[in-house]
């Protein structure tokens, strides 16, 4: 691997450079059609609903949320698995959301996926060599003669001995497997690898291993990651950034740090207190959770306002009338609630009024100018921000 | 768990009641072989455990470690033309073992019922929920249609599914993920079992899911004194979740005994291994994770001795070969209680010395803290120990 754009890891989150990746306000709708011969559009899925959000070069930004909240279709869209409804993606400083596939093929290069199923992801009938090779001939990166010296390089590289390049996957166990998918992936020195629950299927003790060798593999040839998963302990250790998405937005965006220990959102917090925890053995007994009541609503026809509303012990009347907006509360925090707070001590009064400019039913109030605004999706941090309590305090005045 | 049509209608055979002072289930030296073209199979030797009713058991392991096969055993899940069994079962008194399908097929669904992993794959998707539940329920009760119905819906509430009188009708597709765990849960619990097998409940789930399910199953422990057998590989549930635990590997049980006892002070080296491979929600993120090197082993050709040994970092600290060459009998440890299958004479002070850093500095004095380096990626199972174990797991390229 000779990659010379290498970025060290250590320079995560240097706000000069400019990040791998900036997706703002990335939407996908999936047509619902109805049945007979015309096929009308009837509806829509609204899997991802204006997401916005940075890679920094050579990082990794996790994104956790429950299974249909979009996550995977967010994965997917970045590597144009799927095309955008509206929004924009910019790659290096380039646009990709609107490439045609034949713009696009030079870059899928450089954007690479690892997939949660080891086992569904690797075709049966084709031996190792093979698919870790055919990147290689596709885009032409090495001769063919030299193909094969390159295949048992990166099979090296992912801990798999390199004289296996003439089995079949079915030969290999799953953590196995895994590394041949992470090999078919560097195969093509991608700048950015969306590893969609890379290690999810795996057994416990070989999730480590993985999870080890993913990060040897972002040190040594700075690759950024965009790493969705459910597992949050696993996100928080690879992660330096991490997104909470709920019903296709992002609900809470953070360092892992200010994240973990001072989420701000209501659904962040009862995600994290839901985790079950090994040193409760010490202990006996449950931990003190927050209880979500219910499924996650339909992304067909989300609810009104905020979409978490629904089971939200917070929950108010603005809450259905006024979508929340996601605001930098901190450095690197953004939440998207009109009670944020950190947990147990969440305001009773709807800190957002000032900044949105409506009274405490939601209704905009006269002469009263939103302050923000609100269409506006920046996906990266400001320099200046408020925190929660001035905006309360602002927001007092009004309500 | 459907089952054929033929099944005997009444009450189910009479079940002698448990001795007073034998535990509802005991398994006893169970062993368990499949014949292969490939050889035979070890996929469960000399296992024993007891569990009472009101309790509920951990089995944590790898795949293939066959702590599901044990479980299947219970219930008689196996083939027995297929299978080799020697050992023996009790569920409240009754052997098991050996059982005939018929009597089998009474105690099945009634005093032992099993919720398995994957919801969508164990409910049939051309019969309605509510029919499946009522059809258990049918099984081992006289009970008309329409009072079989009416039983569906009272556990369909029970296990909080809204509306259960209109989701009776829907089909398994058209419940979401969490709901159909709440409906295999509804249908293993119809006929107030004695004794529930949950084989991974929660593994498919999201945290918030999990979590009201695992609430749900304790409510339900609670409310029925049921014995409960849950099978998982997370050990947070494991630590929220159980009375005791039972660590297995290769077919065997390495450790065993009180949940506190294992998991604040485990003897046993794959255990150490379990614990230290999952990053924990607020340990140090710089710290690297520490996997067991190399993978579980084939139960065709079990290893000689300790089923662990070519995985296990310590077995240096065994005099001699023993680990190789001789199988630990599975002894109480230093604490009463505590069972586990290992050679090592000193395991609390190397826990202490050189696991317990790399699982929680925070719990190691502050002397012991002193003395470890920040940097734990060069900790006991580092890559040299790996490229050892075979070379085809290890990184090459830290």
């Amino acid at each position: 691997m000779t990659d010379t754009d290498v970025t060290p890891a250590s320079d995560q989150r240097g706000g000069s450079r400019t990040p791998i990746l900036e997706v703002t306000d990335l939407t996908k709708h999936f047509p619902i059609k109805s049945s007979g011969v015309i096929r009308r559009t009837i509806g829509s899925v609204q899997a991802v609903d204006g997401v916005s959000f940075q890679v920094p070069r050579g990082g990794a930004l996790g994104l956790v949320g429950e299974s249909g909240c979009g996550k995977s279709t967010t994965g997917r869209l970045i590597t144009r698995l799927y095309d955008p409804t509206s929004g924009s993606m910019k790659f290096d400083g380039r646009e990709i959301a609107t490439l045609n596939s034949k713009q696009m093929l030079p870059l899928r290069s450089e954007i690479q996926m690892i997939f949660q199923d080891p086992y569904s992801s690797l075709n049966p009938r084709h031996t190792v060599g093979t698919i870790v090779g055919t990147p290689l001939r596709v885009h032409k990166m090495v001769p063919e003669k030299k193909v094969l010296d390159r295949v048992r390089e990166l099979l090296e590289v992912v801990g798999l001995n390199p004289e296996h390049y003439n089995r079949y996957p079915n030969e290999f166990s799953g953590g196995q497997r895994q590394r041949i998918g992470i090999a078919r992936a560097l195969a093509l020195q991608p700048k950015l690898l969306v590893a969609d629950e890379p290690v999810s299927a795996l057994d416990v003790s070989i999730q480590a291993q993985v999870v080890n060798l993913l990060q040897d593999v972002q040190k040594e040839f700075g690759i950024a990651f965009l790493f969705i998963a459910h597992d949050l302990a696993v996100v928080r250790h690879f992660c330096p950034e991490v997104a909470v998405m709920y019903l296709g937005k992002i609900v809470e965006i953070a360092d892992r740090e200010t994240l973990y220990s001072h989420p701000h959102h209501p659904y962040t917090q009862a995600l994290l207190s839901a985790v079950p925890d090994v040193k409760q053995a010490a202990v006996g007994g449950r931990r003190e959770r927050i209880r979500l009541e219910g499924d996650v609503p339909s992304p067909i026809n989300p609810p009104s306002g905020c979409r978490f509303r629904t089971r939200c012990a917070y929950a108010q009347d603005i809450c259905a009338r006024v979508e929340p907006p996601l605001l930098q509360i901190g450095k690197h925090h953004k939440v998207a609630c009109h009670f944020a707070g950190e947990m147990g001590a969440m305001p009773s009064s709807p800190i957002t009024l000032k900044v949105l400019g409506v009274d405490r039913e939601g209704n905009s109030v006269n002469g009263a100018q939103p302050t923000v605004d609100v269409t506006s999706n920046d996906p990266g941090f400001a320099d200046t921000w408020t925190d929660p309590k001035t905006l309360q305090k602002e927001s007092e005045g009004i309500g | 768990m459907t089952e054929t049509s033929h099944r005997p209608s009444g009450d189910p055979a009479a079940v002698p009641s448990p001795s007073a002072n034998e535990p509802y289930l005991v398994v006893d030296e169970l062993t368990v072989r499949f014949p292969t073209a490939d050889g035979l199979v070890q996929a469960v030797t000399d296992l024993s455990y007891t569990l009472e009713q009101g309790k509920t058991l951990g089995i944590v392991g790898e795949s293939g470690s066959g702590k599901s096969v044990s479980s299947m055993a219970i219930m008689g899940l196996h083939d027995y033309k297929r299978t080799r069994m020697s050992g023996s079962i009790r569920v409240g008194g009754q052997e098991v073992v050996g059982l005939s399908s018929e009597k089998m097929r009474t105690i099945r669904g009634g005093d032992v019922a099993m919720i398995f992993q994957d919801p969508l794959t164990s409910l049939h998707p051309f019969y309605s929920v509510g029919s499946q539940i009522a059809e258990a329920y049918t099984a081992h009760n006289k009970a008309s249609k329409s009072q079989a119905r009416a039983k569906a819906i009272e556990m369909l509430d029970r296990v909080g599914i809204p509306q259960p009188k209109s989701r009776v009708d829907d089909y398994p597709h058209q419940f979401s993920g969490g709901m159909r765990q709440r409906a295999m849960i509804a249908m293993a619990l119809v006929n107030d079992p004695k004794l529930l097998i949950a084989d991974e409940p929660t593994t498919a789930l999201d945290v918030t899911v999990q979590a009201q399910i695992l609430d749900l199953l304790q409510e339900l422990q609670r409310d029925f004194n049921s014995a409960i057998i849950i099978i998982t590989h997370d050990l947070g549930v494991v630590a929220e979740m159980a009375d005791d635990v039972l660590v297995m590997y290769g077919g065997r049980a390495v450790e065993k005994g009180p949940t506190r006892e294992i998991l604040t002070h485990p003897e046993m080296p794959y255990t150490w291994g379990l614990l230290s491979s999952v990053p924990d929600v607020s340990a140090d993120t710089d710290a690297r994770l520490i996997p067991i090197p190399g993978n579980p082993p084939s139960l065709l050709d079990p290893p000689t001795g300790c089923p662990f040994h070519p995985r296990c970092a310590h077995r240096s600290k065994v005099p001699g070969d023993l680990c190789r060459t001789e199988l630990p009998e599975l002894v109480t440890g230093n604490r009463p209680g505590h069972t586990k299958r290992c050679h090592l004479a000193n395991p609390d002070s190397i826990y202490e010395a050189e696991v317990l850093p790399e699982i929680a500095p925070d719990l190691v004095e502050v002397v012991a803290e002193d003395a470890t380096p920040a940097e734990t990626g060069t900790g006991l199972f580092g890559p040299d120990d790996e490229a050892a174990d075979g070379g085809s797991v290890a990184p090459e390229n830290r």
